[in-house]
């Protein structure tokens, strides 16, 4: 019998994360036969999102709209998915491993009474059963899981595996299911948007990070101009941080986040071994810095002996050339 | 109050990791609180401070735990508990740590429980949601700012770089961000009284749990490291030109741009 995966997807303003589709590419994977199930949670209308999945590789998508799914909370969103996983009794769930991924997974897989691999970057297979590859110590390492019982459970760490191609001849059907959202133990009051509209580090292509190289919190505007230019985002070292140059939700590395963009470009930071796992995994590394004898440099793949503040300009200035 | 942190020793992060066998080698690791988990004792000790009450750390761990926890006394928690698995159990995962911590916790007047947003280590940020759920307990993760005013508690919670104002309740379990407050250095009068500050040992016999009931859903098959970066290139030459000859490599080498 074929399997049946559901996918959970999820929306910023407005449209879906790039992350939700890399989750129906994992769940293709994992079954290459098996019926792939989208999943919307929302207050507002879900029919184009839901469209969006089903071109994306989704074969039919259950949407739920309630007043009580504005805003993500683990208790609105664990019933949510409660009631779709009870109805249709899933052999694989796959979510991105984003803050609400990261938040409500567990609640599920403990209701479900089943494992979780959280965080993966690669599915690949021994005979017929899936296999989990997982950064470990912050990149340092990685581990390959299978689940031994229940529910095959993951959720997939943005910019690691492939979106299928959008195909928008591709029809399924979009049903919109009810369900009694209620009792919210946590209530959200505000939201306070403090990153740039749309780039989430996580899942940006690329990534301009400074270190304490970069002086102040002034120092740090040429980094956003270049991120800005690139459609990336902008992260620092735990040295910057703690400096007060920028806020700790920047920061990468062991203690902070792990990222893994297309390109990421290192200013002025020395590369201490609890940087290097949060990011030496990005597929192309630059290193800016002064001191011809960072450690950075020892991962980059190419480097700029030299000062920031005349190179990141020159950047910027030739950058604009060729997009010009 | 009632307050509770749920601790995990992990490898120093100056550590480099070695593989042998598919296994990690810890001989010759150094040990320390898992760093986030560190805000979780400093913001139980500040709590407490404030609203009274006490702190009890405690861990699902091996024998060596122990010098963790006494960390953490020192620092000015109350009382520890090590939940020491290391002659019942050959292997756990996420939820088998959840499960010995439900059964714990079971009989137990909680009015909050903080743990780190992740382990460095596993890093999958699994257990403390988990614990809540099957405590029926709502939970607010990468807390930043915790206020307790009576039942009522004010949380800003980091999503991704944004913040969350949140409104919840006691009971209530939290897993803490960086940025939170800044954990303290155990004083040496710290130290010499955590000697003596009450370790409770159990084992999973004591919760009334068998190895079947807490028997993992996963299964690690194999560890490795990753491929050994190579060093690339350090460009040269004026800088004006190094740039361009960047820009130029970012576009027809490695096709970034």
């Amino acid at each position: 019998m074929s399997k049946k995966l559901l996918v959970i997807g999820e929306s910023r303003d407005n449209s879906l994360r790039n992350v939700t589709f890399e989750a129906i590419a994992a769940a293709r994977k994992i079954a290459a036969d098996g019926e792939i199930v989208g999943v919307l949670f929302g207050a507002e209308d879900l029919a184009t999102q839901a469209n969006e999945m089903i071109y994306y590789g989704a074969d039919r998508v259950i949407t739920v709209q309630h007043d009580n799914l504005k805003n993500y909370t683990s208790d609105g969103y664990g019933q949510a998915t409660m009631a779709v996983v009870e109805e249709e009794s899933p052999d694989v769930i796959v979510m991105g491993h984003t803050a609400i991924g990261k938040d409500v997974t567990p609640k599920v897989a403990s209701k479900l009474n089943t494992g979780l691999i959280s965080d993966v970057t690669t599915i690949d297979f021994d005979g017929d059963t899936a296999v989990f590859t997982r950064p470990i110590y912050s990149g340092k390492a990685f581990e390959k899981k299978v689940i031994t019982d229940g529910i095959v459970f993951v959720t997939v760490r943005p910019n690691n595996i492939p979106a299928l191609e959008r195909d928008e001849s591709r029809t399924g059907d979009v049903q919109a299911k009810e369900v009694e959202i209620k009792d919210l133990r946590t209530i959200i009051k505000e939201v306070v948007r403090k990153t740039s509209e749309g780039v989430d580090m996580s899942e940006a292509s690329v990534v301009v990070a400074g270190g304490r190289a970069v002086k102040s919190e002034e120092g740090f505007k040429p980094l956003y101009e270049l991120a800005e230019l690139l459609g990336g985002a902008v992260g620092a070292s735990r040295g910057a941080c703690d400096a007060g140059y920028c806020d700790y939700s920047l920061q990468i590395g062991q203690t902070g986040k792990v990222v893994t963009p297309d390109l990421y470009i290192a200013v002025g930071i020395s590369g201490a071994i609890q940087h290097l796992a949060g990011m030496s995994n990005s597929k192309v590394i630059v290193a800016i810095n002064k001191d011809p004898e960072a450690n950075i440099f020892n991962v980059a793949d190419y480097g700029i002996v030299g000062d920031m503040f005349e190179v990141v300009p020159m950047l910027i200035e030739e950058i604009k050339k060729i997009k010009a | 109050m009632n307050i509770y942190v749920l601790l995990k020793k992990t490898f120093d992060t100056e550590e480099k990791i070695v593989v042998s066998n598919g296994q990690i080698e810890e001989d010759a690791a150094e040990f320390i609180i898992n760093p986030y988990d560190e805000y979780a004792v400093e913001e139980a000790i500040k709590q407490r401070d404030e609203h009274g009450g006490e702190v009890t750390v405690v861990t699902v761990g091996d024998e060596d735990s122990e010098k963790q926890l006494r960390t953490a006394l020192a620092m000015g928690a109350d009382k520890a508990v090590l939940i020491n698995t290391e002659d019942d159990l050959e292997e756990g995962d996420q939820f088998t740590t959840a499960k010995i911590l439900e059964a714990f916790f079971e009989e137990k007047e909680v009015d909050l429980i903080l743990a780190g947003n992740v382990a460095i280590d596993e890093a999958s940020g699994q257990v403390g949601p988990r614990l809540a759920s099957s405590l029926d307990i709502p939970y607010v993760t990468t807390i930043t700012k915790l206020e307790i005013d009576g039942e009522t508690v004010k949380i800003e919670k980091d999503v991704e770089g944004d913040m969350e104002i949140i409104e919840t309740s006691l009971p209530l379990l939290v897993t803490c961000q960086q940025g939170l407050n800044e954990p303290r250095y155990p004083s040496l009068p710290g130290i010499m009284k955590a000697k003596k500050k009450p370790l409770e040992e159990l084992e999973i016999d004591d919760l009334d749990i068998d190895e079947d009931d807490v028997e993992p859903k996963t299964k690690t098959i194999d560890i490795f490291l990753p491929p050994e970066k190579e060093a690339g290139r350090v460009l040269e030459g004026e800088l004006e030109a190094q740039v361009k000859e960047l820009v130029s490599l970012l576009r027809t080498e490695a096709k970034v741009l």
